[in-house]
């Protein structure tokens, strides 16, 4: 379709050389969104929680979302289970929190985030574990096939998120925060809850430090070029199963922190609690461009951002409007915000 | 006769066969010969399974996509039906504009679905699927007021359909023969019919096409086949008869609801059946969903009545457990996709075909 206008985009995101030359297309369209948005809703203390509240759920389907779109970019392998370990990430949380409450009631900063970072620690390193059982015993025979692979790892979410369900009890289970990460503090008229805050700050963060890592590191330049031409880069000689079990794994940890981050955020917890924020990840993955770390943290923010007006404005129609706001981004840019394959 | 009935795709292994023909008497003489509502409610269930499971093979086996959304067709279907005979009464007039206006609804998210997912890549069909089905969830459960959100609506229908409508009384067979017994028959013409037509369309120029898509999308493509076109075509076929098979259900049940239609355990368990039964094969939808709805109805109950013998002991309490029901059913399906995948009917098949070989 535009070929033009996409083999332009591989080049500007591939390299990191110009800041000039990068597109910046899909950044002006959130912005312009959020703009939008403010003369609808009027109030601009609204707005602000309003975007707030937008952001940090994009934060979160970017932390699942992201570890999803280097699996599938990098092996075109398509993970539907992927939102197992989202609820197993929230289900340590579940379980480590209730084992330090000491940490936790403290109305202390500091240690409430101690508290916190060793919650996504446990959390990340349990559902990297799973994944890399998971990697081994469901993925590993069905390369290659999407069809089975789709089915195979349906199969192992149901079965994973029943175990969960022995363990803990199929009963909705109450999650609190840390003390002091609790409540909100008003900045004019508006509200801004703490939590959100702290969501973004993570999500920000580990977007940073993904992109510098996938742009200045060794591994990083093996797995973009991977995404781009995986045969090539075993013509090469280096062990492309190697690098893509260890990106399984750490896909996997992010969606345990994910999980973590998503659990707080709602306070209540299921069993299905990953398959919720799945949805939303397949959408950004698709609208992002497969296999790319900033088309997928601008689409989850702009999806997030723009259900979130949506639903302030017309209650009924955000999940609709994520879909709607799918089809425009695709009808204009088939394969996606920022495409790094050809394929 | 039968072999042109049968769009000369027959079972071609005697086992199935044999099972086929005794479902089918069964199916049959059950209400005279058993009687009560809980064998024709499997019969029915069964039968309706057939069509749903049959048309999802009709993407997955035959031309190798997925579908979330089959269950949301199936969804529509019901729901249209139910929405038109709470609001119009109990009447012909409200099934047909019901199923009519559900089927339309179908048709026409099934081309927009398939026109906009499968332009970019074929794969992205499997998630964008999910994303509307869900969407489509969220939107029943938000209107609330028309479609009784989660608790779903309750509706009558046109009296000879219902119980009361005595055709023969209880004194002559020992068993009643009323709107009921005609409703569970009708049903079961309407389906057998089109499961044949499903056979037809299979084993058409049209379906020889779908099976060269799933083999190999390029070559089909060389050899002159729009790919595209055919991918839509199909999903929307599979739409229109899930939808009919929603509107059955919810004659059947006299109810619709999101826990009976849209929930994804409902979509699972198509899925399940498709694999146990055999994908690619139609026949093996009649034997997967025989095969569950039994196991549904009488393991089930049999896992309940042993669970309190054994409930003293520390781990098998926990795994074998009435509530546990889901997990052994993902525990099978992974099994059955890595060591079955041809499924029952494929295996039996097979088997049939290496004799048949032998004898030779």
């Amino acid at each position: 379709m535009n070929k033009q206008g996409t083999s332009e985009t591989v080049i500007s995101i591939g390299s990191t050389t110009s800041l000039l030359k990068r597109d910046w297309l899909p950044i002006v369209i959130v912005i312009a969104a959020a703009l939008i948005a403010l003369v609808f809703v009027g109030s601009p203390s609204i707005w602000l929680t309003l975007t707030l509240a937008g952001l940090a759920m994009g934060m979160m389907v970017f932390i699942v979302a992201s570890g999803l779109t280097l699996v599938f970019g990098l092996m075109d392998v398509l993970n539907f289970g992927h939102g197992a370990f989202v609820t197993v990430g929230a289900y340590l949380a579940y379980a480590v929190l209730t084992m330090m409450t000491g940490l936790t009631v403290a109305d202390n900063l500091v240690l409430n985030v101690l508290a916190l970072i060793a919650v996504v620690i446990v959390a990340a390193v349990g559902a990297g574990f799973l994944g890399w059982i998971f990697e081994r015993i469901i993925v590993r025979r069905v390369y290659g096939d999407h069809l089975k692979q789709i089915l195979i790892t349906m199969g192992g979410m149901i079965v994973i998120e029943q175990v969960v369900m022995m363990i803990w009890g199929s009963q909705e289970q109450l999650i609190q925060l840390p003390t002091s990460l609790r409540g909100a503090f008003v900045m004019g008229d508006a509200v801004v809850e703490k939590y959100r805050l702290l969501v973004v700050v993570f999500g920000s963060v580990l977007f940073l430090a993904m992109y510098f890592s996938l742009s200045h590191t060794r591994i990083g330049l093996l797995i973009r070029a991977g995404v781009e031409d995986a045969e090539m880069i075993q013509a090469l000689g280096y062990r492309i199963r190697r690098l893509f079990v260890g990106l399984f794994v750490v896909g996997s940890g992010l969606a345990g922190f994910g999980g973590v981050m998503w659990v707080f955020y709602r306070g209540t917890l299921t069993a299905d609690i990953g398959g919720e924020l799945m949805i939303l990840a397949f959408i950004v993955i698709i609208m992002g461009g497969l296999g790319s770390i900033t088309g997928c943290f601008i689409s989850a923010i702009l999806v997030s951002v723009v259900a979130n007006y949506v639903a302030f404005l017309v209650p009924e129609m955000a999940m609709t409007s994520t879909i709607i706001l799918l089809v425009a981004v695709i009808s204009w840019r088939p394969r996606g915000l920022f495409p790094l394959t050809k394929r | 006769m039968i072999s042109s009935l049968l769009s000369e795709d027959l079972p071609r292994s005697r086992i199935v066969a044999f099972t086929l023909i005794l479902l089918l008497m069964a199916m049959l003489a059950a209400p005279v010969a058993i009687g009560g509502l809980t064998i024709m409610s499997v019969f029915v269930k069964i039968a309706i399974f057939v069509v749903l499971v049959g048309s999802f093979d009709l993407l997955l086996g035959y031309t190798g996509m997925i579908s979330f959304a089959h269950t949301m067709y199936f969804g529509i279907g019901a729901y249209g039906t139910g929405i038109a005979l709470k609001s119009m009464g109990a009447s012909w007039e409200a099934i047909a504009i019901g199923f009519l206006a559900g089927a339309f609804l179908s048709f026409v998210i099934a081309v927009a679905v398939g026109l906009f997912s499968m332009r970019t890549k074929t794969i992205f069909f499997a998630m964008i699927t999910l994303a509307v089905a869900n969407a489509f969830a969220v939107l029943v459960n938000q209107f609330y007021t028309i479609t009784g959100g989660h608790d779903g609506l309750i509706f009558q229908i046109p009296r000879v359909l219902k119980p009361a409508f005595v055709i023969i009384p209880r004194d002559v067979f020992g068993v009643p023969i009323n709107g009921t017994t005609l409703s569970y028959y009708a049903i079961l013409l309407i389906c057998g019919l089109l499961f044949l037509l499903m056979l037809r369309i299979v084993n058409s120029p049209f379906g020889r096409v779908l099976q060269a898509i799933r083999e190999n999308e390029l070559r089909a493509e060389a050899l002159g086949f729009n790919v595209l076109r055919h991918r839509v075509v199909v999903s929307c076929i599979a739409a229109v008869l899930a939808c009919v098979a929603g509107a059955l259900n919810a004659l059947w049940l006299r109810f619709v609801g999101p826990e009976v239609t849209l929930d994804l355990q409902v979509m699972l368990d198509v899925l399940l059946i498709v694999v146990i039964g055999g994908m690619g094969t139609l026949y093996g939808a009649i034997i997967g969903a025989g095969v569950f709805v039994f196991a549904e109805t009488y393991l089930q109950g049999a896992i309940a009545y042993i669970a309190p013998m054994i409930a003293e002991v520390p781990v098998v309490s926990v795994v074998i457990h009435p509530d546990r029901w889901v997990f052994w059913l993902g525990i099978l399906f992974v099994v059955s996709v890595y060591y079955f995948p041809e499924g029952i009917v494929g295996r039996l098949r097979n088997r049939a075909a290496e004799l048949a070989n032998i004898k030779k």
